[in-house]
């Protein structure tokens, strides 16, 4: 079982939140500045209207004789209601003498005489901007201060605050989502690489023990350099102990040999039926031993050279017809009939031994299984631009659902009890294929008395 | 202290009945109806009866309480006098916007002022319910044998040339009573100088001055007037018992027109029969539905698609320049001494 480590939470949400709170931080401040200068931008062209009104009304001002006159000119006034509906109030005054317009509106006290002074202060119920120039006259000899006060209600100035700071929190808010699409990406693309690599170590084979090679982010150079020694050590670790398996398989099977020669010389001396019985019971765990560790051996052989796979034209037929010969005098003990079927010219390019190993393995597998004076074909051919060689006998078939448990190793079907066998020999024959690209098809025969396997070849 | 306060209404109720001048007082709807909308007009009362008499139908309970009185008065009776009015309707315009400016009026919000285009809504205190325009009206008796002028120019050209013919039989607003006149008189001289030359002509001519549009259509049918002028046409054109001896000119060199508004006062006792009226007022104005109790003339055109010669006065603090003391004082004075030549 793969245990599954803690978490500590995922990085890309860290991220994303990360970014996401700066991008919120970044929007209220947006919002914030845009809604203060609004808001000075709003007041200050209330201010310039004013001051204009206020100019202009100031400039009609006159002195005639011993009065003073004020002509307000019409746009004065008019051009306060251009901008918005707000209220309208005026004064004109002379020293501390109202001439005209509203005798209660407040005047601002000012610093100075030709500088404008702004206040807003509340006037008729409602707050209203109020702003106050002046200019000396002389009338009969003496100085007089002409004041002119202008006032308006703020209604207008506010709805156009109210407007901008709509539009800076709809700004900021569109911002933001901006911000949080970009951080989500930001984050998935941060942590792809990541990913990949996740995805390319779990898709190998078990076999697959090489280092990774593509091209890392910087950050995960020190990650992916460890788990590269990391699989090193697993492979030396891993040869080694195949070496084991082999070594010992080859040390086992020279000194069974020995033994079963001598258990068959004692076979033959002696006389009485229990003991001769009990000496072919003994004779047949040896060759179950010693088959065993043959294809135990036949297996780390597999294994170590689909590793190292060499590559040269293999004629299939050549290779079958070489085959049968050899294992025609293992069959005939048992009088069973060995068909070939080879055609010509069916080249591949692999590796000689392994395959002929594989083809073997199934061969020696129906002869195993096949009870006496039956018959095995072999066939070589090419199907859909694919080479194949197919061997079937008449030993009773697969079991009714062929899995693919067959070709695990150890596993054998349920048919196979009482036969010598280790079960390795699907499993050399699959890797074999599979290690040329191939692929192994199990079938039973058409009448259904015979298993089939058929090794295709790219 | 609340009976205090009591007394202190009465005696101002008392002392205003007396002092701002009525030109007529009428009563509509229920003996006993309940609620009373009182109503301050410049209008003259027949124009809004019909119109009054649906509303009323509409709305049992209610009985209106309508004062007629000039634009001047109308002023006086709600500023200085605090009388209990709900709504004030008026034709000068400028006295409006300065009612609401100077906050004597309430705000009103409905569906019926969302009818009421932009130019004629002002802060959602005054609201145009007609569009009229300054006319000359003329005698065609009078003008027999001359060609009836088109345009300011034209007129004084005819009035130069024929003075035996026109003395004293020239009118126009008297600015010092009729808050209307002085409103169509001070827009004329801020639009075009002829105006002055046209009240030099008036003046050589013994002009005379009326308090009304209505006496002086009344004077032209008679023959007593030849010439009125900034008269408002929808009055002239609504007399049809006299359409064939008059003739109503709108001056091709510029029409002034100015907006007939209504205002929700601010200390309205029967504030909701005053918003209702106020939106029935509107709903007929502005609304699809030609009512036919409706007595204006319906223009549902905006100022900028009428013809050139159409002057729209525009609601807005502008109109508050010529009501200033010292403006109005200087006005009156220049243009008393251009009409009023001994």
């Amino acid at each position: 079982m793969t245990e599954i480590p803690a978490s500590t939470g995922s990085i890309r949400r860290r991220l994303t939140i990360q970014l996401m709170t700066g991008a919120a931080g970044l929007a209220a401040l947006l919002f914030l500045v845009v809604l203060n200068i609004a808001r000075d931008l709003a007041e200050s062209s209330q201010d310039n209207v004013l001051f204009a009104s206020a100019t202009a009304i100031l400039e009609s001002v006159s002195v005639q004789g011993d009065d003073i006159l004020a002509d307000i000119p019409y746009g004065a006034l008019s051009m306060l209601g251009n901008v918005s509906d707000d209220r309208v109030f005026y004064r004109i005054s002379a020293g501390s003498e109202v001439l005209t317009g509203y005798g209660d509106l407040p005047v601002v006290e000012k610093q100075r005489v030709d500088v404008p002074a702004f206040q807003t202060a509340p006037y008729k119920g409602e707050d209203v901007r109020i702003v106050s120039v002046s200019r000396r006259l002389s009338l009969a000899a003496r100085v007089v201060e002409v004041t002119v006060t202008v006032a308006q209600t703020r209604t207008g100035q506010q709805r156009a605050i109210a407007r901008m700071s709509q539009i800076a929190a709809l700004s900021g808010a569109g911002f933001f989502l901006v911000a949080v699409i970009l951080a989500v990406l930001t984050a998935q693309s941060s942590i792809r690489p990541l990913n990949r690599l996740a995805v390319s170590v779990s898709r190998r084979g078990p076999k697959d023990m090489r280092p990774v090679a593509g091209p890392v982010p910087s950050e995960m150079i020190p990650l992916v350099t460890s788990l590269n020694r990391f699989m090193a050590r697993l492979k030396t670790s891993l040869a080694r102990s195949e070496d084991f398996i082999a070594e010992a398989a080859h040390r086992v099977r020279t000194p069974l040999a020995t033994v079963r020669t001598q258990a068959e010389v004692v076979l033959r001396r002696v006389d009485r039926d229990e003991n001769r019985q009990s000496l072919r019971e003994m004779i047949r765990a040896i060759d179950e031993s010693s088959r065993a560790a043959g294809q135990l051996l036949d297996h780390a052989m597999v294994t170590f050279r689909t590793d190292h796979l060499e590559r040269e034209d293999i004629n299939l037929g050549d290779l079958a017809a070489d085959l049968v010969e050899r294992l025609t005098p293992v069959a005939e003990l048992k009088d069973i009939h060995l068909n070939a079927q080879l055609a010509e010219n069916t080249q591949i390019t692999g590796d000689a031994i392994l395959v002929q190993n594989a083809v073997r393995n199934i061969l020696d597998n129906s002869i195993k299984y096949s009870p006496e004076d039956r018959n095995v074909w072999v066939e070589v051919g090419t199907e859909d631009g694919q080479s194949f060689v197919r061997i079937s006998d008449q030993a009773g078939g697969f079991p009714d659902t062929i899995t693919s448990a067959l070709t695990e190793r150890f596993a054998r079907g349920a048919n196979s009890e009482g036969t010598v066998g280790s079960g390795l020999g699907l499993t050399i024959a699959k890797e074999v294929v599979e290690a040329h690209g191939g692929h192994l098809e199990l079938s039973n025969t058409e009448e259904g008395t015979g298993a089939c396997v058929t090794l295709y070849f790219p | 202290m609340r009976h205090f306060v009591f007394s202190l209404i009465a005696l101002v109720w008392a002392s205003a009945a007396a002092a701002f001048e009525v030109e007529g007082s009428y009563r509509f709807g229920p003996e006993n109806g309940v609620r009373e909308l009182r109503i301050i007009s410049t209008a003259d009362v027949e124009i809004l009866v019909p119109l009054m008499e649906l509303f009323l139908k509409q709305h049992p309970g209610l009985a209106i309480d309508y004062t007629a009185a000039s634009s001047g008065e109308l002023v006086t009776a709600i500023v200085d006098e605090q009388a209990p009015f709900d709504v004030a309707l008026s034709s000068a315009m400028d006295l409006q916007i300065k009612l609401a400016n100077d906050g004597f009026s309430a705000e009103h919000r409905s569906d019926a002022t969302d009818l009421v285009p932009e130019w004629g809504n002002w802060r959602n205190h005054v609201f145009a319910f007609s569009q009229e325009e300054a006319s000359i009206v003329v005698s065609l008796e009078a003008f027999e044998g001359l060609e009836v002028p088109r345009d300011r120019l034209a007129l004084i050209n005819v009035l130069r040339k024929h003075p035996e013919r026109f003395n004293g039989k020239v009118a126009t607003y008297d600015l010092a009573r009729s808050g209307t006149g002085y409103l169509f008189a001070t827009q004329d001289a801020r639009t075009t100088e002829t105006y002055w030359r046209l009240m030099e002509v008036m003046g050589s001519l013994d002009a005379q001055l009326y308090c009304c549009s209505g006496d002086m259509i009344n004077a032209v049918s008679r023959g007593e007037i030849a010439v009125a002028y900034n008269v408002l046409g929808s009055y002239a054109r609504a007399r049809k018992d006299i359409a064939d001896r008059i003739e109503v000119i709108d001056p091709a060199d510029f029409t002034s027109t100015m907006l007939r508004t209504a205002i929700l006062l601010q200390n309205a006792q029967e504030e909701k029969g005053a918003r209702d009226f106020i939106d029935y007022l509107l709903q007929s104005a502005w609304g699809d539905d030609n009512l036919e109790a409706y007595p204006f003339r319906k223009w549902h055109l905006e100022p900028a698609e009428t013809t050139a010669a159409m002057r729209p006065i525009r609601l807005g603090p502008g109109l508050l320049v010529f009501l200033d003391g010292l403006k109005r004082k200087r006005f009156l004075a220049e243009w008393f001494d251009a009409v009023q030549q001994e």
